[in-house]
């Protein structure tokens, strides 16, 4: 097996307006983002070789096709729940590298906002017994705050406090980001006493559904140079499946998730990261809710076990402290169109490692980790991916 | 000689007492929750019978009750894989009248009398309503109970019994009513209740020999408190120490359930050598008198009647009670079953069954066809869950999934000797939803859709 670090290069990257995107459908939105991506790169649609295309809500590779007009070209579908876009991204690039093609366009998108409905539902369609527990994803990870507040035995106060601060981090980032779906940023008071969604989790705690699309070209890096200098590097990726281990095993404590210690695992060790609190720079993390960020810092070995509370208090988080995580506002406030999330969070860590980032920069950034998350607390898919800036 | 070998009860937790806003009655009354139903109950009762017995001797089971959920479907069927009996037995239902427990009585003996049958559970419940206002929609009462009938280590032997019928249409429902419809009261006790109870009792005293001074204790049903004491008057017995207390004002009339819940009331105060009087009406009447053995000493401990009607929160409001009977399709959205999705999983959902390994030891709910932890396949031992204790291992108060029961309890569960699983707490005060709390498990309705019912069990915290 061989790391696939320095093997491929993002030579450009789109990313849509997310939020209520009530005039676009999904054709709309992916043709914002990809021709962005086109412009960024300074390459056509016809350019592009082979396509992998991150979805959950359509099927087949044919409404990318049908967006940006490729002519037969291959196209693979991927869905991975919330690990989409970063599965899609990761399988790119094995093709990628393995010289089968040179230029290929990765995109995702996800079009929620015309069901009706403001929050995750799940969703869900297989015909069944119709005799298991309904639980929204609200309700999945209060499981995990219910179980972390007990073993931890940190009272509600303490812990409503320690969520809402990430809340209120994740909002004053969003409000610094022109695209993100919530531009507003929120006290502490009012992520702690927001309306309950499920307890513990208030209503700031959860992030909603947004429509959006986002995009990247890749190619390998002596390649890469024809387009750009300041093209990226992958140099990691980890994918870590769960199966319902954490339900069929009465030992499991709903305070960790073995999926993102595993991807992360995979991840650090294809880029050759020892001390992941030390060398990497910044984060964009799956905050679905407010609690999964706060475990992540944890599984991601960014905090001790158990002792995020103290980094959270710190800042060590927010956008001066050591380690910003989620600097474009996150899931909460940029927003979660499912398909589309993993590559948006590439496209904020390209835009920080290229120095443009704006108000949101991060100083002499190496190593940007984005992770994705999907699933529910006992089984999750998990996908991480690793970039830094050529040498 | 045929008898009683074991009894099991169910009274629903909640009641309407003096404390309930809009009751306005000083009295209690149980009433089912939302989720449950004459089928729920009458699994609670049987689950409640099994204590300590074993499931490979019950070669039958009756469902008796007024109020089935269905019209056609089997209610003893669902009731059976629910108590996880075996399949090789008889399964029935005795519906349509209030006599239909003791008539399932009746049944189950002479199929242990003519050696069909080494053991027969009858489970009768209701959940019986009249229109606001009248006698019944005072004195009703939701709630369960089931005997188990056999040969060999009897408690109660049935010494003998009479029956008659009678054709009058004193009380009735037809399709679709939902309240019991009554002809004018003065008929309805003079030809009905009050004439034809007395002539089964007397009928059985000529057989058996006996008169009034000879009987312990006597259960029989009745319709209200007052016409319950007429009648104790009218078969000769001294209300004070010959009948046992009706629980007008703690229970209800619980309909075909009643008259059996009363004697297993009668069998939990009585003594070796009590003579019994059963007896119950509906479309004519049945009479039977039981003598109680030594056998009943060694009866182990269960819940009973006793238990559960002690254990009980009173309703903050009789509106809540309106609503959870007008649910009684299980207050939960979503759509029907795939029947065959249900059927190949029904041992994992009616009978709550989970998988051992039989390499590893691991508990695993549902049962693999792999192993979790050593991934062994194929080894496995079958374990029920249902009759197992646990606790809460973490939870969540959902206010966005809908349904009645908000904020909508879900927990995480992990059961006493192992295994877990993910369930909607039922029964519950949100203040003591807490990681670590103890819970036993309880068989609910989780919606109706399409005209069909669908079980499932359900945590609730331990009734004490």
């Amino acid at each position: 097996m061989e790391s696939i670090k320095d093997k491929v290069a993002i030579i450009g990257m789109g990313c849509s307006k997310f939020g209520e995107r009530w005039d676009s459908d999904a054709q709309d939105l992916l043709v914002e983002a990809c021709y962005e991506a086109f412009e960024d790169a300074g390459i056509e649609s016809k350019d592009i070789q082979a396509a992998w295309f991150g979805t959950t809500g359509l099927a087949t590779g044919q409404p990318l096709a049908h967006a940006i007009k490729t002519e037969y070209i291959p196209i693979t579908r991927v869905e991975n729940a919330c690990a989409t876009a970063t599965d899609a991204m990761m399988n790119a690039c094995h093709a990628v590298a393995a010289k089968v093609y040179d230029l290929v366009l990765v995109a995702g998108v996800e079009k929620l906002k015309d069901s009706g409905v403001g929050y995750l539902t799940g969703g869900g369609g297989q015909p069944s017994s119709q005799t298991g527990a309904p639980v929204p994803p609200p309700a999945q990870f209060a499981l995990a705050a219910n179980r972390y507040f007990h073993d931890y035995s940190l009272s509600y106060e303490e812990g409503k406090k320690i969520l809402g601060m990430i809340d209120v981090k994740n909002h004053r980032n969003g409000a610094l980001n022109p695209k993100a779906h919530f531009q507003r940023e929120i006290t502490l008071e009012q992520a702690i006493n927001a309306p309950m969604m499920a307890f513990p989790l208030g209503l700031y705690d959860c992030c909603g559904v947004s429509d959006g699309s986002a995009a990247a070209i890749i190619t390998r890096p002596e390649l890469a140079r024809n387009f750009r200098d300041d093209y990226i590097l992958a140099k990691g990726f980890g994918l870590a499946v769960g199966g319902q281990q954490g339900m069929l095993r009465d030992y499991y404590d709903f305070t960790h998730f073995d999926e993102t210690i595993n991807a992360g695992r995979m991840a650090y060790e294809a880029a050759g990261i020892k001390n992941p609190r030390k060398e990497v720079s910044m984060a964009e993390v799956h905050d679905c809710f407010s609690i999964t960020e706060l475990i992540i810092y944890e599984d991601m070995q960014w905090s001790p076990r158990g002792r995020a509370k103290e980094d959270i208090e710190s800042g060590f988080f927010t956008l001066e402290g050591g380690l910003p995580v989620n600097t474009d506002g996150g899931l909460k406030c940029f927003g979660h169109p499912i398909g589309a999330s993993g590559i948006r969070m590439i496209y904020e860590m390209y835009l920080q490692l290229q120095g443009k980032a704006g108000p949101r920069q991060v100083k002499n950034p190496k190593f940007a980790v984005t992770h994705n998350l999907g699933g529910t607390p006992g089984s999750f898919t998990c996908a991480v991916s690793i970039w830094g800036c050529r040498d | 000689m045929a008898g009683i070998v074991s009894y099991g009860a169910w009274v629903p937790r909640f009641r309407l007492g003096k404390e309930t806003a809009g009751w306005g009655m000083p009295i209690e009354k149980a009433v089912a929750n939302y989720d449950e139903d004459s089928i729920t109950m009458a699994v609670a009762a049987g689950m409640d019978c099994m204590t300590g017995f074993d499931r490979d001797a019950v070669d039958g089971l009756f469902f008796a009750t007024t109020t089935s959920p269905y019209i056609e479907k089997q209610g003893a069927a669902t009731v059976a894989a629910a108590v996880d009996l075996g399949k090789n037995i008889v399964t029935s239902d005795a519906t349509n009248s209030l006599r239909a427990s003791t008539l399932a009585m009746r049944s189950a003996l002479d199929a242990i009398k003519a050696g069909s049958a080494r053991q027969v559970m009858v489970t009768a419940a209701d959940t019986r309503s009249g229109p606001p206002g009248s006698d019944l929609f005072q004195a009703a009462g939701d709630g369960a109970a089931a005997l188990l009938f056999g040969d060999k280590g009897v408690i109660a032997n049935v010494l003998g019994s009479h029956s008659i019928s009678e054709e009058v249409i004193d009380l009735w429902r037809a399709e679709g009513d939902t309240q019991v419809r009554t002809w004018e009261d003065r008929f309805v006790y003079d030809t009905g209740y009050l004439k034809l109870l007395p002539e089964a009792v007397s009928g059985l005293m000529q057989k058996m020999k006996i008169t009034p001074k000879d009987i312990t204790k006597a259960a029989f049903y009745g319709p209200t408190a007052r016409r319950h004491g007429e009648m104790a008057r009218l078969l000769g017995l001294d209300p004070k120490t010959q009948v046992v207390n009706p629980l007008f004002d703690q229970m209800g009339n619980t309909g075909a359930a009643y008259a059996l819940m009363l004697l297993i009331e009668a069998l939990e105060e009585a003594k070796p050598g009590d003579k019994i009087l059963l007896a119950n009406y509906g479309d004519g009447a049945d009479a039977f008198l039981l003598e109680v053995t030594s056998e009943i000493t060694k009866l182990p401990p269960r819940r009973g009647l006793k238990g559960y009607l002690a254990s009980k929160r009173i309703l903050r409001n009789a509106g809540i009670a309106g609503t959870w009977k007008g649910a009684r399709g299980g207050g939960l959205s979503g759509g029907p079953p795939s029947i065959s999705a249900r059927w190949r999983e029904r041992d994992e959902i009616d009978r709550l069954h989970a998988g051992k390994c039989l390499s590893c030891g691991l508990i695993q709910f549902p049962q693999q066809r792999v192993c979790s932890r050593c991934h062994t396949k194929d080894q496995w031992e079958t374990v029920r869950l249902s009759d197992k204790k646990g606790k809460i291992f973490t939870f969540s108060l959902d206010n966005v999934a809908g349904g009645i029961d908000i904020p909508l309890a879900i927990t995480v569960i992990n059961f006493d000797g192992g295994g877990r699983g993910i369930f909607m707490l039922t029964d519950r005060e949100v203040e003591e939803v807490k990681c670590d709390a103890p819970i036993e498990m309880t068989f609910r309705k989780l919606r109706s859709s399409g005209g069909m019912h669908n079980y499932y069990w359900k945590p609730m915290p331990v009734r004490a």
